[in-house]
């Protein structure tokens, strides 16, 4: 008993002092998690995931660390990544309906399949090397075909159009990639809880692949800590978007759906990540500026918000937060437990509508043209409705202006001729010094390198639509640079328009404790939309012919070698010198032969040896070929007779 | 020892009695074809009609190429709540009808709130109804030359409804178009089924999570005639025009141009519902053929066939030409080769090729019917607009067996024939590459055999494989005459003799090539014109461009003199060697009109002599053989052909109006740029007057 007692003590005495060392330094590893719930207008359901790793800047304790991925660590360290984001997205973000224009949707729409862009910390000639050993261990981290990136026609090095200005920035995107668990698996092994407990544990896998929308990222930049000697920390924030459509069984088609967290996930919180410093739900509504009261600092009010005529929320809020268009209620899953599982749910009471705000411009992109040889792609711009509220014009000599960014990449098989560029605004042709501020063009190399172009767009605010086309002509790949299913097409990467004077945030009006999900809210992100991805048909061979090939081939190779060998053995003066030598004395058969012939023909035999017309020759040929035709037709047609009758 | 001996027989003794060294085996049988070329001219000839006629025998089965179609393994999961949903679309139109007579406007709004209604973006779109218009330079240019038209009167404008349904987790690069002509104002109750049936579908589209194509439904306004439209939309989907559009100004209604676009076209599917079915089933016709003879995949006819005939029970049915069902002819040839396949069978039981007289009479008014329509090069159907685009397309002309007013019938007649759709989308749905497994050379003879180009291939190539044969002969006969002759046997002049014929059919050819291009200008003359006096026109015109011709080339004139006339024999050769090489570029062009080209060129090339030796010689072989040029070359005249082919398909034609029937018929080729057109003018019509030039040959 004793001992047990001593040894207990011992323990408590080493946890304390291996405490002592992880909270020596001034800042430790946190990590915190964050679920952001928001109905949709069109009826469906956005859930955020969002987990933040901080880790400090401290050489303390060397590569050890307590919360923070070692995986990614090391990446960083060995890569010298200085800032990253990789993002795995499938369906299409509907910028209509789910916004456009609030942090939300502008960090997490994401083009379809995967996109990664780093910015390394190296010097500007190992960038690239940087980049393609980067790709190729994010392709081993993550079970996706990453490395294809590697290759140099597959990224591109923007230099403003994109976001982060720098010459050490690579771009690239893979719009094939399926996206599926195998992808999410190795995502949440970075989570120190995976998904076994906290907010995580909600992701069940056939109703997150379910959703219409899915789209898991990876953003991690380094910190300078400034001090010398102390290296940089990592902050590492995983963001995991769906959005879900909840089973409706009102028979009213105009009255929203109601959910709960169990009716979309199939599963509840119980309890949150012990690991975790926070671990928040947070539920946003939009629209609701009808009950807007002025105060909601007493204590009625403030339930009139969660339950009230139109929605009613299962669990009480801990805090209610206004923004100027939404309200925002904070839960605290701290006090869930086996027996009380935390499970939010909404219902509606009354049929409400209400409507996202809107980008300024509504960004498609299509093909134009017919045939397998030229096409071009064209860019559409519409005014959205919400145009006019917005601020971040930029009011520059009394005129007022929009700016957009457009930056595109172009394989290389797409042979984009620039010249062609034209530019309508509201349907009228414009010469490219009255629009376009800014252009940078990269052409594409042949099979070595992807073309990009990066143009600013000035624009009036009273535009309605702008339309920019570019021709281009179809390349021909070479036969084994097909991938396997080249009838399907080629995709050109999804274009980006970003806005650069215009900045999505939330600006809440009270001060917040330090939640990571919404401080980042609070910051200024750009707004940016991601357009559709493109499908060109090219020209393909028939793959399916490798037996013609083979024939072909085949005969080529034996008519050759038939040739060559003719032309090695045969020697044309001997074969005239017999040839003269047989014409002198013929042979005891022909002599027969021609005696045969000459008394069918009623002929002396002289005659047919000295002088005979080549018609005359010819109808003795043809009448033999066709006797010699039909007695091997014969004896073809009774083989096959008597062999197949068995 | 029998080589040997051959050897020596074919040995060739020149002059100073020396062995010559025999030629190459293919220079010999080359020599000897051409030596025997009026045996082998007629047996290759008569063999290519054979073939023809075999056509229906050699018919394979269809099968379902591209294994990732997989037509009909999933269950439908179409409802009958979805149905009821289509029948009240139908209900509320024709209630709208009757309240608002006239406003058709109002009932694209209508369909329009349905298909949003369903959760699809509607967008709608104007469009001008004037069709093509013919210009000489804008026949091979593609779809995209669109031309803004000057003054546009607002009265008469189009407007199509098109309501896109997005794949809920697609990448929205490919999509599948559904199109409904319908008749805005004066639509029958049979067109409104078809909304029906394609709305009833939507609606489960709308919920289904298997999509990975976006789904377009287009109402296509088809006042203006079914194809019309559907071009317009097409034309805006690929190749907008940015500038302002006139029309736009005439915006009496709220249309704002929010055109709405859904990637690259998978395939397409146009849905007809007209006229009460003569059998006891519903019947389904199939139209593929396109401009200028080209199908759709055939893997797409094969699901909807499948689908069809499997799953739905639909009598499924290709158009044919029914006035050879009764041809007494064509029976017994069917009958002979149900006796031969009979024999053959009796001989081998693996023999199976015979078919039932009916069948072959079946198939081969369908094969005519399939090589009619892709000879004329004009698209049977709104399909043929998306052929231009490279999108596989079909028209499905749907025939219920009730009368359209039957409530209780409408109901499982919109279940199934949505059922059909679904299936095809389906399977077009799974398909991950574009339809290309399958074949695209094809003529059907049935809607479940065809005969691929392979098969096909063989009776033109035996019809035009005499051409060359022939020309070589007769050049070869025609060099030894005139060295025999003119007695001047210098060599340069021996080389360059053809040099004399090839003018004369360069000048016929231009000449061909002008009235090609007259019409146009015909077209331009001011004043209301009638066909007939059109046609008129372009006779007198021709004829006279003719004349000039002759006058101005004496060479060229069959009635010139002895001393300026050619050689008919080189002329002959060169003609017929210039009729091959059209035929054999126009059969990479459009296939069928060079096979129906061929069957007529041929023999008239083959058979052109002079007659005025004949009737001198007055024997009976030689008059046969001027009487049946003649035959041959008054049949070979396009308008004589027009009128017997015409006469053929049952539709009688009286005198004057031929012209003019003849003027619109090629009106309409050149308004669908059919390269048939382009072959009748340039090959068919020189190749016709250079024979007639050897018929009246002085000699």
């Amino acid at each position: 008993m004793a001992s047990l007692l001593r040894s207990l003590f011992l323990l408590l005495i080493v946890q304390s002092f291996l405490v002592a060392i992880a909270f020596g330094s001034n800042e430790v590893e946190e990590f915190s998690e964050a679920l952001l719930l928001k109905p949709l207008p069109d009826r469906k359901v956005l859930a955020h995931f969002h987990f933040e790793n901080r880790a400090p800047p401290s050489n303390s304790h060397g590569l050890h660390h307590h919360l923070f991925p070692k995986a990614i660590s090391q990446l960083v360290q060995k890569f010298r990544v200085k800032e990253m984001e990789l993002s795995f997205t499938q369906g299409r973000w509907n910028h209509e309906h789910w916004g456009g224009f609030d942090p939300l949707s502008s960090m997490n729409a994401k083009p379809v399949g995967v996109e990664l862009w780093a910015v390394f910390d190296v010097p500007q000639s190992q960038v690239d090397t940087s980049w393609k050993n980067l790709t190729h261990a994010l392709s081993g981290l993550f079970c996706a075909s990453i490395n294809f990136l590697e290759s140099s026609t597959s990224y591109a090095a923007p230099t403003w159009g994109f976001g982060p200005n720098s010459n050490k920035l690579r771009y690239g995107s893979l719009p094939r990639e399926a996206v599926c668990t195998e992808n999410l698996t190795p995502w949440l092994k970075l989570l120190p809880c995976r998904d076994k407990d906290g907010i995580s544990a909600l992701m069940n896998r056939p109703s997150v692949y379910r959703g219409f929308y899915h789209s898991q990222r990876l953003h991690l930049s380094t910190v300078e800590s400034g001090q010398e000697g102390l290296g940089s920390g990592i902050m590492l924030e995983q963001t995991l978007t769906v959005v879900l459509q909840p089973d409706t069984t009102s028979v009213e088609s105009n009255m929203q759906p109601s959910w709960s967290l169990s009716s979309l996930f199939g599963r509840k919180v119980v309890g949150r990540c012990v690991l975790a410093k926070s671990s928040n739900v947070y539920l946003q509504l939009e629209g609701l500026l009808g009950h807007g009261s002025k105060n909601v600092d007493t204590e009625i009010e403030a339930h009139g918000l969660w339950k009230n005529a139109d929605f009613e929320l299962s669990l009480k809020p801990e805090r209610v937060l206004r923004e100027s268009s939404s309200f925002l209620f904070i839960f605290d899953i701290d006090k869930s437990s086996d027996s009380e599982p935390f499970d939010l749910g909404l219902t509606w009471n009354l049929p409400s509508k209400w409507s996202c705000q809107q980008a300024p411009l509504h960004a498609s992109r299509f093909l134009m043209g017919s045939g397998n040889e030229r096409g071009a792609i064209a860019i559409l711009l519409k005014a959205t409705e919400s145009q006019e509220k917005l601020s971040g014009r930029d009011l520059t000599n009394g005129q007022c202006t929009i700016k957009a960014n457009i930056f595109q990449i172009f394989p290389w098989y797409i042979k984009v001729y620039y010249h062609t560029l034209q530019i309508f605004v509201d349907q009228q042709q414009k010469t490219d010094s009255e629009v376009l501020k800014k252009i940078n063009v990269s052409p594409s190399t042949d099979k070595v390198s992807s073309g990009m172009m990066e143009m600013m767009l000035e624009l009036p605010c009273e535009v309605k639509s702008v339309a920019i086309s570019i021709e281009y002509d179809k390349g021909f790949l070479h036969i084994d640079e097909y991938p396997p299913d080249a009838n399907q097409g080629f995709d050109i990467p999804s274009a980006l328009i970003s806005f650069p004077n215009h900045h999505a945030s939330l600006d809440f009006q009270e001060e917040l404790n330090k939640s990571p999900l919404l401080s980042s809210f609070k910051e200024k992100s750009l707004v940016r939309s991601y357009t559709e991805v493109l499908l060109v048909p090219l020209t393909t061979p028939d793959f399916s012919m490798p037996y013609n090939v083979i024939t072909i081939t085949c005969t080529i190779f034996a008519l050759y070698f038939g040739s060559l060998l003719n032309v090695l053995r045969r020697r044309i003066g001997e074969e005239e010198r017999f040839l003269k030598s047989q014409g002198k004395k013929t042979g005891g058969l022909k002599q027969l032969l021609s005696r045969i012939t000459a008394k069918i023909r009623g002929r002396p035999i002289e005659e047919q040896s000295s002088s005979e017309s080549p018609a005359a020759q010819s109808s003795v040929l043809s009448s033999k070929l066709i006797f010699k035709i039909i007695l091997v037709a014969g004896a073809a047609a009774a083989w096959q007779y008597f062999s197949t009758d068995k | 020892m029998a080589a040997v001996n051959r050897d020596n027989e074919e040995e060739v003794k020149t002059d100073d009695g020396s062995p010559k060294i025999k030629p190459r085996p293919i220079v010999r049988l080359g020599i000897f074809l051409i030596a025997h070329s009026p045996v082998f001219s007629v047996v290759f000839s008569a063999a290519g009609v054979l073939a023809l006629l075999l056509l229906p025998l050699l018919a394979k089965n269809t099968y379902i190429s591209e294994n990732a179609l997989m037509p009909g393994s999933a269950r439908s999961m179409l409802s009958n709540r979805d149905v009821s949903d289509g029948s009240k679309l139908v209900k509320d139109i024709k209630n709208f009808r009757l309240n608002h007579e006239g406003q058709g406007v109002e009932v694209q709004k209508l369909i329009g709130k349905y298909m949003s209604d369903m959760g699809a973006e509607v967008s709608y779109q104007k469009f001008h109804p004037e069709g093509n218009q013919f210009h000489p330079l804008h026949f091979f240019s593609g779809p995209d030359s669109y031309t803004l038209l000057e003054n546009v009167s607002c009265a008469s404008y189009g407007v199509n409804v098109a309501g896109i349904i997005r794949a809920p987790r697609g990448d929205g690069k490919e999509s599948i178009v559904l199109v409904t002509p319908y008749d805005f104002i004066n639509g029958g109750d049979y067109e409104d089924l078809s909304l029906g049936i394609v709305s009833s579908l939507f609606s489960l589209l709308s919920r289904v999570t298997w999509l990975s194509k976006d789904i377009i439904w287009l109402v296509a306004d088809s006042r203006y005639g079914d194809y019309r439209p559907v071009a317009a939309w097409l034309t805006e989907y690929h190749s907008p025009s940015f500038k302002v559009s006139d029309l736009l100004k005439c915006d009496e209604q709220n249309t704002a141009d929010n055109f709405r676009r859904a990637g690259t076209m998978a395939a397409a599917l146009v849905l007809k519902v007209d006229g009460r079915s003569e059998k006891f089933e519903d019947t389904l016709s199939i139209y593929a053929e396109a401009s200028n003879g080209q199908m759709p995949n055939l893997d797409l006819i094969n699901v909807v066939n499948y689908l069809a005939v499997h799953r739905q029970g639909f009598y499924v049915k290709v158009e044919k030409v029914v006035s050879l069902l009764s041809s007494s002819w064509l029976k017994i040839f069917g009958e002979i080769f149900e006796a031969v396949g009979k024999l053959a069978h009796m001989l081998n039981p693996d023999w199976n090729f015979g078919i039932p007289a009916a069948d072959y009479l079946e198939g081969s008014a369908t094969l005519a019917s399939s090589l009619y329509s892709q000879a004329l090069g004009i698209p049977t159907g709104p399909h043929g607009a998306f052929r231009d685009y490279q999108v596989d397309a079909i028209t499905l002309k749907v025939s219920p067996r009730f009368p359209p007013d039957s409530k209780t019938r409408q109901h499982d007649f919109f279940l199934r024939g949505a059922r059909l759709l679904e299936g095809t989308i389906r399977s077009v749905n799974n398909l991950l590459e574009k339809f290309h497994q399958s074949f695209f050379l094809y003529m059907l003879t049935s809607p479940s055999k065809f005969i691929s180009v392979g098969v096909y291939m063989i009776a033109f190539a035996l019809l035009v494989a005499p051409l060359p044969m022939v020309a070589a002969s007769l050049y070869i006969d025609g060099c030894k005459s005139l060295t025999n002759s003119t007695d001047n046997p210098t060599e340069n002049f021996k080389s360059w003799k053809w040099l004399d014929a090839a003018k004369q059919v360069f000048t016929l050819h231009l000449f061909g090539f002008i009235v090609t291009l007259l019409p146009y200008f015909i077209c331009q003359v001011p004043g209301q014109h009638s066909p007939t006096n059109r046609s008129i026109m372009w006779g007198t015109t021709s004829s006279s461009l003719l004349l000039i011709t002759f006058v101005t080339m004496p060479g060229c004139s069959p009635f010139s003199s002895r001393l300026h006339g050619t050689n008919w024999a080189i002329l002959k050769s060169v003609t017929i060697s210039a009729a091959f090489i059209g035929l054999c570029l126009m059969s990479i062009i459009n296939f069928a009109t060079a096979e129906i080209g061929a069957l007529l060129l041929v023999p008239t090339c083959l058979m052109a002599q002079p007659i005025k030796p004949a009737l001198r010689s007055r024997r009976l072989k030689s008059l046969l053989g001027a009487f049946c040029s003649i035959v041959l070359l008054t049949i070979g005249f396009p308008v004589m052909f027009f009128a017997i082919s015409k006469g053929l398909l049952g539709e009688g034609l009286v005198g004057l109006s031929l012209g003019g029937e003849f003027w619109t018929w090629l009106e309409s080729l050149w308004a669908w740029k059919s390269a048939t057109y382009l072959y009748i003018g340039m090959v068919h019509l020189p190749c016709w007057l250079l024979c007639l030039c050897i018929l009246f040959h002085p000699s």
